[in-house]
Order: C-alpha cells, then sequence, then structure tokens
C-alpha cells in the first residue's frame, strides 16, 4: 500500500510540472502584447514598457519561465497587477470559501446520491425508483446556473426563505450547495443504482440470504460494499466537476470566492492573478484525484490481484 | 431406498414481468417456470437438466424462496416454505443451500474464506463464538482444503479450490437439502470429476439429499437417482436413471440423449439433431411446448397441452408428458 502511495506521488510529479508550463504559458498564448493589454488600450508607451519591465517580460522565455518556478518553489505567485498584493494574499481567504463550498456540496451530493442509489436499486421498478430516477434524470440536466437563479428567484425572493447571496451564515450556504450539488447526487445516485444492482444479482448475495442473513446486512454488508468501488470514481471526477462549478455558482449567489475572484481577475485583465488561480485550481484538482486513487485502491485492495 | 419425502414441488410456477413502453407496465410475462410439480426423497440426488434458459435456475431459486413464486407451493419437510413469514423463513434456511456455477461469484469477494464460513454458524447460532473458527478449519477439510487456506481471499484459489470452498459454505450450516445449480459446469473435465466424487462422500457423511441443476445430460448421469427434463418451463419427462438412459419415452430426452458425445462402444445411437432453436419463453408455443422443434409433431400438439403419464412398458415413477409416445417408440 505504500508503495503504491509513494508511486502513485512520483506520477504526480510530471502532471503538476506540466501544468506550471501550461499556466506559465497562459501569459504568452493570448493574443497581443500582454503588458499592453494589462496596461490598458489608452496607456501610454512609458507605462507599458515600465509593465513590461515589472513582469520580466523582456527576458527570453526560458528564463522567464525559470524565475517563475523558483519564485513559485518559494511559495510566491507573483503580485496582483490590480491591487499590488501578492497573489498568495488575495487567493488565500478565498481558496478555503471555495473548498468549503466544494466540500459541503460533495458531501451533501453523496449523502443524497448513496440514499437514493440504495433505494431506488433495492426497490427496482416500484414508483420511489422511478420518481429517484426522474429527478435524477432533471437534476443532472439542469445547468447549475440556472437552478441557481431559479432558487434565488423562488426561494429567496418569493418565499423569502433564505438569503440570495454572500458567505458567512449557514443560511446563505444553503443555496449555492443546493445549486452545485444536485447534479452530482444525481450522478451519483445513478451511478450508485446501477453498480448496486450488478451487485445485487451476484451470486453471493443470494448465498447470502440463503444462510439466512437479515435482508438489511444482506443488502449493506454484503452489497453496498462492494457496489461502492466504481461509485468512488464517479465521486473523483465530480469534485473536478465541482470545482469547475463554484465558477459560476459563487458568480451567481455572490460567494466571494475564488470562482469569483477568477472572472474579477479575467475581467479586469490581471495575468498574475487569473494564473494563479487556475494553478492552485489545477493544483487541487490533481491532489483531489491523488486521494480518490488512493482511497479507491484501499477499497479496493483486498480483490486486487497482484 | 426409497425414504420420505423430504421436498415436494406442487405447481409451482413463476412469471417474471416484463415492463415496457414509457410508464413501465407490465406488457408481458416470461413463464421461467410454468406449472411443475415433482417429490425429491430423503438421501436420494434429483437432476433437474434440459437446455439453457430452460427455467432450471429459476425453479431451484424460488424452491429456496431466493425469489417469490408466481404460483404453487414448496414443502420442505412437511413445512409450507411458500407460506413462511420471513423470520422463520431465515430460520429454515439453514436446512436448504445452495451451490452455485461459478463459486468466485458466490463468495463474497471480500472476505476471506474463513470469515465467509463463520459468518454462516454466527447467523444460524450453529457454533458458539469461540468454537467458530475450528469447526470453520474443520470445514476446510471435509471439503479437501488445508487449515492454512482459511484467510485467503476468493481470488486466491483456483477454480476447483473455489468450488470446494462454496461446498464447505452451504455444508457450514448442516444443511438437508443442497441445490446444486451448474455446480461443476464451468470445472474442467478431470476437476469436475474430483468435486462429483467429493459431493457424493459428502452425501453419505451427512446424508444430504442434491437437487442437481446442469444443462448436460452427461454429467449428471453419474451422480443421479433420478432425473427431471425439463424443457421452456416444463416437465417432459422424469425417470429413475437407468431409465431415463435405457428407456427414453420422450421425443426430447431422446434428442438430448443423442447429443452427449461419447456412446458406449458397441451400441449404435441414431443422433438425433433438433431443428430451430428454443422458442421464447415469453409466448412459448401452444399445446406441447415442444411440438415447433419435434420430428413427431401431429395437429394435437400444437392444441392440447400433454400430461405427465406413465405406459405398460414403464418402470414405476417413469412419466412422460408426449400424446403419442407409445405410437413414436413403437417398433
Ligand atoms: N430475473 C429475471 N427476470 C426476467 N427474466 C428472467 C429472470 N431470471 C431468468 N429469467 C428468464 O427465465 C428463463 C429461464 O431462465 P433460467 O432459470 O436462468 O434458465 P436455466 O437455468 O435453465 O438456464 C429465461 O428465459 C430467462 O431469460
Ligand atoms: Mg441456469
Amino acid at each position: 500500500m505504500l508503495q503504491f502511495v509513494v508511486r502513485r506521488f512520483i506520477q504526480t510529479i510530471p502532471v503538476v510540472i506540466g501544468v506550471t508550463v501550461l499556466v506559465f504559458s497562459l501569459m504568452h498564448l493570448i493574443p497581443g502584447d500582454p503588458a499592453q493589454i494589462m496596461a490598458g488600450e489608452a496607456a501610454q508607451a512609458e507605462t507599458v514598457e515600465a509593465m513590461r519591465e515589472r513582469l520580466g517580460l523582456n527576458d527570453p522565455i526560458p528564463v522567464q519561465y525559470f524565475r517563475y518556478m523558483g519564485n513559485l518553489l518559494q511559495g510566491d505567485l507573483g503580485q496582483s497587477v490590480r491591487s499590488s498584493r501578492s497573489v498568495v494574499d488575495e487567493i488565500q481567504p478565498r481558496f478555503w470559501i471555495t473548498m468549503r463550498l466544494a466540500l459541503y456540496s460533495m458531501f451533501v451530493s453523496v449523502i443524497i446520491g448513496l440514499v437514493a442509489g440504495v433505494i431506488s436499486a433495492v426497490r427496482r421498478y416500484s414508483l420511489s425508483d422511478s420518481m429517484i430516477m426522474v429527478a435524477a434524470l432533471i437534476g443532472f440536466s439542469m445547468p447549475s446556473f440556472w437552478l441557481g437563479l431559479m432558487l434565488i428567484k423562488y426561494i429567496s425572493i418569493d418565499l423569502a426563505l433564505l438569503p440570495p447571496s454572500g458567505w458567512g451564515t449557514w443560511q446563505q450556504a444553503i443555496l449555492p450547495v443546493i445549486a452545485l450539488g444536485t447534479a452530482g447526487a444525481a450522478i451519483i445516485a445513478r451511478m450508485t443504482r446501477s453498480s448496486m444492482l450488478d451487485v445485487i444479482n451476484q451470486d453471493y448475495i443470494r448465498t447470502a440470504r440463503a444462510k439466512g442473513l437479515k435482508e438489511r446486512v444482506v443488502i449493506y454488508k454484503h452489497g453496498l460494499k462492494n457496489a461502492l468501488i466504481p461509485v468512488v470514481t464517479v465521486v473523483g471526477i465530480e469534485m473536478g466537476m465541482l470545482l469547475s462549478g463554484t465558477v459560476l455558482t459563487e458568480t451567481v449567489f455572490a460567494v466571494n470566492g475564488m470562482g469569483r475572484l477568477a472572472i474579477d481577475a479575467i475581467r479586469s485583465r490581471d495575468f498574475p492573478l487569473v494564473q494563479g488561480i487556475v494553478l492552485v485550481f489545477a493544483l487541487t484538482f490533481v491532489t483531489v484525484n491523488f486521494l480518490v486513487d488512493i482511497s479507491y485502491r484501499y477499497l479496493n485492495k483486498r480483490i486486487e490481484l497482484n | 431406498m426409497i425414504g420420505k419425502e423430504l421436498l415436494k414441488v406442487n405447481n409451482l410456477k413463476k412469471y417474471f414481468p416484463i415492463q415496457g413502453g414509457f410508464l413501465g407496465r407490465t406488457v408481458n410475462h416470461v413463464k421461467a417456470v410454468d406449472d411443475i410439480s415433482f417429490n425429491v426423497y430423503e438421501g436420494e440426488t434429483v437432476s433437474l437438466v434440459g437446455e439453457s434458459g430452460c427455467g432450471k435456475s429459476t425453479a431451484g431459486r424460488v424452491i429456496l424462496r431466493l425469489e417469490e413464486p408466481t404460483a404453487g407451493e414448496v414443502i420442505f419437510n412437511e413445512i409450507n416454505m411458500t407460506s413462511l413469514d420471513k423470520a422463520n423463513l431465515r430460520k429454515m434456511r439453514k436446512d436448504l443451500q445452495i451451490i452455485f456455477q461459478d463459486p468466485f461469484a458466490s463468495i463474497n469477494p471480500r472476505q476471506t474464506v474463513a470469515q465467509v464460513l463463520e459468518e454462516a454458524l454466527q447467523i444460524q447460532n450453529l457454533a458458539p463464538a469461540e468454537q467458530r473458527r475450528s469447526r470453520a478449519l474443520e470445514l476446510l477439510e471435509t471439503v479437501g482444503l488445508a487449515p492454512y487456506q482459511a484467510d485467503r481471499y476468493p481470488h486466491e484459489f483456483s477454480g476447483g479450490q473455489r468450488q470446494r470452498v462454496g461446498i464447505a459454505r452451504a455444508l457450514s450450516l448442516n444443511p438437508k437439502l443442497i441445490i446444486c445449480d451448474e455446480a461443476v459446469s464451468a470445472l474442467d473435465v478431470s476437476i469436475r470429476a474430483q468435486i462429483l466424487n467429493l459431493l457424493k462422500k459428502l452425501q453419505r457423511e451427512f446424508s444430504l439429499t442434491y437437487l442437481f441443476i446442469s444443462h448436460d445430460l452427461g454429467v449428471v448421469r453419474h451422480i443421479s437417482d433420478r432425473i427431471i427434463v425439463m424443457y421452456l418451463g416444463r416437465i417432459m419427462e422424469i425417470a429413475d436413471k437407468i431409465s431415463l438412459f435405457e428407456n427414453a419415452q420422450h421425443p426430447y430426452t431422446r434428442a438430448l440423449l443423442s447429443a452427449i458425445p461419447i456412446p458406449r462402444p458397441g451400441r449404435k445411437r441414431e443422433r438425433m439433431v433438433l431443428a430451430g432453436d428454443v422458442p421464447s419463453a415469453i409466448d412459448p408455443p401452444v399445446g406441447c411446448r415442444f411440438h415447433t422443434r419435434c420430428p413427431y409433431v401431429r395437429d394435437n400438439c400444437k392444441e392440447e397441452v400433454p400430461q405427465l403419464r406413465s405406459a405398460g412398458n414403464m418402470a414405476a415413477g417413469h412419466l412422460t408428458a408426449c400424446h403419442y409416445f407409445e405410437e413414436i417408440n413403437s417398433p
């Protein structure tokens, strides 16, 4: 197991380097002169030149990359062009808000998805199964921003039950979490259902029943544990979707997270900040995948042939 | 060696609904088992044979009430299984066990062999906690496995060994009846013989009764006392082994027999090849189920359902469901 963790960790290194190369190239891949764009269309030639100097854009590209990497390794992501604060300071408080939003949504969608999926599978073809599956279909067909807008309109404005925007109190968290988590809950429900149905029709479930085990024990001990393995993979993919989903959700609900910061940074052409945010998102995703792979392996280790 | 009737199956039916259309209404039924009746006596081995899809496994599962019957009753040891409530059914379960074709699929891949066996002992309170382990090891020895293999997972065993684990699992509950659903079909011929011998040995040791399900008449030949031939959810012929092999009456049984590859030397057997495929169990042929493939079909076969019956030249207990078997088989 430890060996697997180490091997898997080493595998992430090239991915991380690739990510830094891409993020670094962003600056050079955008059409036009980044210094000009950042300084603004109307800026004077001296201002643009100063900007270029400040960003070190006059040096050869490999030199720039190694300087970028050197700073990165010291935890320095550069300076925001707009606020002149360090990118790390800009991102940090926002990052935790986004992570909380994503984790709450994940948590809620895993719980709801698993429960709904198991009910659906155990009562296949019943009314509750049909209702859950229709709800799941609607759930993942709905764009999260649209769902967010509908929630604001009906729940916050018409019924005045929950605040429509902001972040801080638990009431403020409910709607964004629903908007962001619904699609995931739907996917997990469907995945759990089909995986559970696969398992339920296995002979070892029959033999477990034939032993005289209680149906509940058959379903949870012998069924769900085996059915969870494919679900874990989906949860990993889901986490990636959630991270990107935060950009829209935070914008709709005016949550001051990293997603919204990204939009602001792009609007104000604050390239170092955009780079920093993209990098943090990407690294988070890599980390999540790493953790998912390890837990998958852990769940699966007994049936894995070495 | 006629003992008492251990299992009685009376007019058992199992129809699977087919859901269709947008609303998932039941549009039709798969008539997997359609009115079968037979008895199994204590200590004997009865085989259920027929082509794949004829409802053998379904019959086995319904008998164990792993699936609810559509109609009919299963009486085991004078208790009507079909009307037992859940709690009593769970207690009864230990008397009837099942071994499946794929032993790997019938053991939870996440439990070690010892865990599988101990769980069974625990549920049915067959051994106090401190004795479960030694009882599990004992069971492994009974089926020809070594105690050091107890803490292995199913994937660490070969096919034949896994089937031994499956047998140990079934035995752990001290059952009276074991249903072997294609229990040796997936095994190599040499291993198959070993497992069949093991089953026979266990039958003597623990006075077990077997209901042996197989699509292959050749396999059941060695182990059976009596054989039931099924076709599309119905019984075509029932006979003791010798009568069935020497004096088969039903055209379907004869076709199955002629398909067994190694004929005895010195004996000529005309090969009788069945035309066409097995019809669908959704709208099975009216009248005799077999009429669409029967070389001797007559008009009446397409209308009237033949019942199981006997004739003068047949041994006691030999029954066949064909309107015209006397004429067909007269020289
Ligand atoms: N759970 C089920 N739902 C619907 N049809 C089924 C189900 N199980 C079996 N069947 C159908 O019932 C018929 C008999 O199947 P089975 O009992 O497995 O046959 P056998 O064991 O003789 O090969 C087949 O046509 C099969 O498709
Ligand atoms: Mg079968």
